[in-house]
């Protein structure tokens, strides 16, 4: 390939001086300072989250209001830093959700060791459990950094997502019980 | 209303005026911190310190409920003025650990050392003028040598020794290397800066005149009426201005010429080992350097107490019908001749934050092989062209 | 004894006690500093005598710049001042000499120097405007000699300090 030799050119006086070049600087400088400011003051001022940011793990209900795990322990099991540990329960005969069978009789993600992968989202069959916006936690201690069942739903709130895979499932047999096609 | 002042022993007099005036040029440190703060985060688009607040209960409960009050509170906070109060706070009441391996007597004389020129330098500087019951022009001042610019050089010079001093007795590499170039930096571009200022004691001393380096005459000349009797030096002598303002930055180891305590390659200079109290005077004593340097410049070559060029303060004085009041006029003097001194501190912090930071073979080219040959030609030249007019 | 006999007898004996201290002191930086402190004492006492511009001059040149040139040649050599030499005959002969010759030459020009009457004594370096007349009528002559002298020494430490192996060594 050949070679191009650019000839560089010669300054001129006043740009060996570098007085010009001070001058523009400084008037770039204060034009930058009397500009509004470009910080965002945290605690008052939120970032803007955008869709599917994966911030802190937490448990959803349906619109219906059910609890949408069934405590199958996948997440538990996929979870690189063994951060969610799952106590699985028995749903009772006479509440209204029997048909499901299985709920988390306790859930635990300790954010300590969360490390925000998002396996946890990714494997669950029921979409119960989902990284939402939130990402800030703190604590002042290790036993306020273990979210439990109770703090999972508060954080995670409903997801207006209409599949209500189970109901359709307990309608299905229902039908089917009836003398249907099945 | 003031004869009681004057009833007392002169000594005693003497002693409250200085007193007076290192008290004054003390905590300006504090705010100039501040100022830094603010200016180097408005041009880097960060609002800066503006959190701290103090609280209502406990000792600070004064200063707190300063801040509760509704919009002023709000304000000074925004101004990080209680940030100053802890940052003060902090620098006295930290420990102060004298690390193991210094020599002991001069890492503790170093600092106390470095206010020595700090706090007497000012003694020179006249701030501001009145008329007196014979309707003359005084200098508001602590004292008005006929050597007074040569008095605030020769106080200068001697702060180098408190960098020398930290860099060695620290006995470890960084600041010795500090030290070093401290001494060098500040010796090569005294020259530039007293040969720039040459010139303009050409003009002022003219032929039959009294013989005089003091301040206040240059500030006299430069409020004369008529077109060339009101023009400040620093238009007549743009090149002499532009030495002295480059030689004050090299002095005062500001931004570009920061070598001394330059983080990037030498930690922190020659302050390395030194913490909470002790280091806090080093930070004292450089921006005392800066406003005494600030205030001989705008004495020289900025007309000193004068408001604008071609209008001198005498006539404003009398437009204004304040020349009869003494008090008044000093206060108007003093205020108008810290302006343009507030205007240099915030010059100084603008270029910091403007011009990267020179290497030091750059700084000892520019010092030696550019300015001090300028600065030569300056003299030969202006003193070419005071002949030819004074012989005219 | 008024405030400015005082003032004098305190400036001389810090001058004097801070000399010795350059001469007694192990340290080179130490013997440094007592120098500096010397000067301002001498400055001190020119204040004294109303020669403010002597005194303001010796700080800005002795005290401002040329110890410190001193302390930053020790600092970059790093002397450590090194074992006293032991005397021998001829320092023992020579320094008792010398010193005789100091206390012959002190005595004599105080019963015989030529110290003139405080009123007739011209007021040299009080102000500015006397000492430069002074500078360029009389003493012109001889300063410009002293600072030949100065630049010859200077360019000859240079030609003994450097290695000259011919021409091409000068570029």
């Amino acid at each position: 390939m050949a070679v191009v030799t650019v000839e560089r050119k010669p300054l001129t006086f006043w740009e060996r001086t570098y007085l010009p070049n001070i001058a523009a600087g400084l008037a770039t400088t204060f034009k930058r300072m009397v500009k509004p400011t470009e910080t965002l003051e945290y605690p008052e001022q939120r970032p803007e989250i955008p869709a599917g940011y994966r911030g802190v793990p937490t448990l959803v209900y349906d619109p219906n209001g059910r609890e949408k795990c069934v405590s199958c322990q996948l997440c538990e099991f996929v979870c690189p830093p063994k951060a969610i540990r799952i106590t699985p329960g028995e749903i009772p005969n006479e509440d209204p959700n029997a048909h499901v069978e299985k709920r988390p009789q306790e859930f635990k993600i300790d954010m300590l060791r969360c490390i925000y992968c998002g396996m946890c989202q990714e494997v669950c069959p029921e979409e119960a459990i989902w990284l939402q916006q939130q990402y800030s936690m703190t604590g002042y201690t290790r036993e306020e950094m273990v979210n439990d069942k109770k703090r999972l739903y508060e954080l995670g709130g409903t997801l207006p997502d209409e599949h209500f895979k189970w109901d359709k499932k307990k309608a299905a047999e229902q039908a089917a019980a009836h003398g249907g096609h099945h | 209303m003031f004869d009681f002042y004057f009833e007392l022993p002169l000594l005693l007099r003497l002693l409250l005026q200085g007193t007076a005036v290192s008290l004054v040029l003390l905590p300006r440190a504090p705010p100039c911190s501040m100022a830094e703060r603010k200016i180097s985060a408005w041009i880097q688009g960060r609002p800066g310190p503006n959190r701290t607040k103090p609280p209502i209960a406990g000792f600070l409960a004064p200063l707190g409920l300063v801040a509760s009050i509704p919009v002023l509170g709000t304000a000074l906070q925004k101004l990080g003025i209680y940030q100053l109060a802890a940052d003060g706070g902090k620098f006295t009441f930290k420990e102060d650990p004298i690390p193991g391996h210094v020599n002991k007597f001069y890492f503790v004389l170093a600092p106390i050392a470095s206010m020595i020129p700090a706090l007497t330098t000012v003694a020179f500087v006249p701030f501001g003028a009145y008329f007196d019951a014979a309707g003359k022009l005084v200098p508001v001042a602590l004292t008005n040598l006929d050597v007074g610019l040569l008095a605030v050089f020769a106080l200068g010079s001697l702060g180098v020794y408190s960098l020398i001093l930290a860099g060695w007795a620290s006995n470890s590499k960084y600041p010795f290397l500090g030290g070093v170039r401290a001494s060098a930096q500040l010796i090569s571009y005294e020259l530039s800066m007293t040969l720039s200022v040459l010139p303009v004691f050409l003009w002022v001393n003219a032929p039959g005149g009294q013989g005089t380096l003091s301040l206040f005459d240059v500030v006299q000349t430069q409020s004369q009426p008529g077109f060339w009797g009101g023009t400040w030096y620093a238009m007549t002598m743009p090149v002499s201005a532009f030495i002295f303002l480059v030689a004050l930055f090299a002095e005062t180891n500001r931004q570009p010429f920061d070598m001394p305590e330059s983080e990037a390659d030498l930690v922190g200079g020659f302050h390395t080992e030194y913490g909470a109290f002790k280091w806090s005077l080093f930070f004292v004593a450089e921006y005392a350097h800066m406003i005494v340097g600030s205030g001989i410049f705008c004495l020289l070559f900025l007309g000193g107490w004068n408001p604008l060029p071609w209008v001198s303060f005498a006539d404003l004085a009398h437009w204004l019908h304040f020349a009869d009041k003494p008090l008044l006029m000093g206060l108007i003097a003093i205020g108008l001749f810290l302006a343009k001194v507030g205007f240099f501190i915030f010059f100084f912090m603008w270029v910091r934050w403007t011009l990267p930071r020179f290497r030091y073979d750059q700084v000892m080219k520019l010092g030696w092989q550019k300015l001090l040959p300028l600065s030569i030609a300056n003299l030969i030249a202006y003193a070419l062209v005071i002949a030819w007019i004074e012989t005219r | 004894m008024s405030a400015s006999d005082l003032l004098f007898h305190l400036f001389a004996v810090f001058t004097v006690a801070c000399a010795l201290g350059v001469v007694f002191n192990k340290n080179a930086v130490a013997s440094a500093l007592c120098l500096l402190l010397s000067l301002v004492g001498v400055a001190g006492l020119f204040v004294l005598l109303d020669a403010f511009l002597l005194a303001v001059l010796l700080v800005l040149v002795y005290a401002g710049a040329v110890v410190a040139l001193f302390l930053f040649i020790i600092m970059l050599l790093d002397m450590q001042g090194g074992d006293r030499k032991k005397f021998t005959k001829a320092t023992v002969v020579s320094s008792t000499l010398a010193g005789g010759l100091l206390v012959t030459g002190l005595v004599s020009f105080a019963q015989r120097g030529q110290v003139a009457v405080a009123a007739d004594v011209p007021v040299v370096g009080s102000t500015l405007r006397s000492y430069a007349e002074q500078l360029f009528t009389v003493y012109l002559l001889p300063v410009q000699i002293v600072g030949f002298l100065l630049l010859i020494a200077m360019l000859g430490v240079i030609v003994l300090s450097k290695k000259f192996e011919g021409l091409d060594d000068i570029k």
